[in-house]
């Protein structure tokens, strides 16, 4: 069983679910730790379905928004899918003036975006 | 803003670590909630000034020790300004390319500056481009 120390992951099927333990994801030494365990889940678990919750956070960066960037393109290289949902209005407001609502496959809650795989 | 007087201000000097600025930051949210800013103003200013000191501590010193962050946070009741210099060599921002261009979504960097210029009112960098002067008119009430 894998630790991991950034997030929280549960398997829903066939789709790795995460949720972050993080609410503010601003740290560098966090983001840089998280990118590695979400990494992992793709090169080392081969997940080929993940879903990213992220009920729980409240703030995150442009270093966070970095890693997310570079997991989907691991994601779509190794042929998965990886989908986003439970985002609050703050925080979709970063995804959208950075456009990166149309980069992610953004939706309302868990249950639409597990349906949607 | 000449003349314009000021209700509190804080000003520090921080070493090119990463979380050097947590503090400061902390300090200036504080005030801005003890004053009933709205979370979205909240928000906006802490958005920007995460952006910009880890800007000045990786991009501007690169990390480097022996350098350090100015960092100058002034407010009044409808207005916030930051002021925040790094000993680096300074960059000319028009040079940053737009990251929600095409060719650029998909690059995992380059979105702090267009962060803090969307969120705050007002964003200009000194002709060296080391200081980064930013000002947030306030919107909202809590």
């Amino acid at each position: 069983m894998v630790v991991h120390r950034r997030m929280q992951v549960s398997e829903v099927g066939d789709v790795s679910v995460v949720r972050f333990v993080d609410r503010k994801i601003l740290d560098e030494a966090n983001i840089q730790e998280l990118g590695q365990e979400l990494f992992q889940l793709v090169e080392d678990d081969k997940r080929k379905k993940i879903l990213l919750n992220f009920v729980s956070v409240e703030f995150l960066s442009s270093a966070a928004l970095g890693k997310l960037i570079t997991l989907d393109k691991k994601v779509k290289a190794h042929g998965g899918r990886l989908k986003l949902s439970n985002i609050r209005p703050e925080i979709y407001e970063v995804f959208a003036i950075t456009k990166l609502n149309k980069l992610f496959d953004i939706k309302d809650d868990e249950a639409d975006a597990l349906a949607a795989f | 803003m000449p003349n314009e007087s000021w209700a509190w201000l804080i000003e520090k000097v921080i070493p090119s670590q990463r979380g050097a600025g947590r503090q400061i930051i902390d300090e200036v949210l504080a005030r801005l909630q003890h004053h009933q800013w709205g979370s979205h103003d909240v928000f906006s200013v802490q958005l920007a000034l995460e952006e910009a000191i880890v800007n000045a501590i990786r991009h501007g010193n690169r990390m480097d020790a022996s350098k350090q962050v100015h960092v100058v946070c002034k407010m009044s009741p409808q207005r916030i300004f930051i002021e925040i210099t790094d000993e680096g060599p300074g960059f000319d921002p028009e040079q940053v390319p737009d990251p929600t261009d095409d060719e650029h979504l998909e690059c995992p960097g380059g979105r702090g500056i267009m962060l803090m210029r969307s969120y705050m009112s007002r964003v200009e960098y000194n002709e060296t481009g080391n200081t980064v002067v930013m000002e947030k008119e306030r919107t909202d009430l809590a």
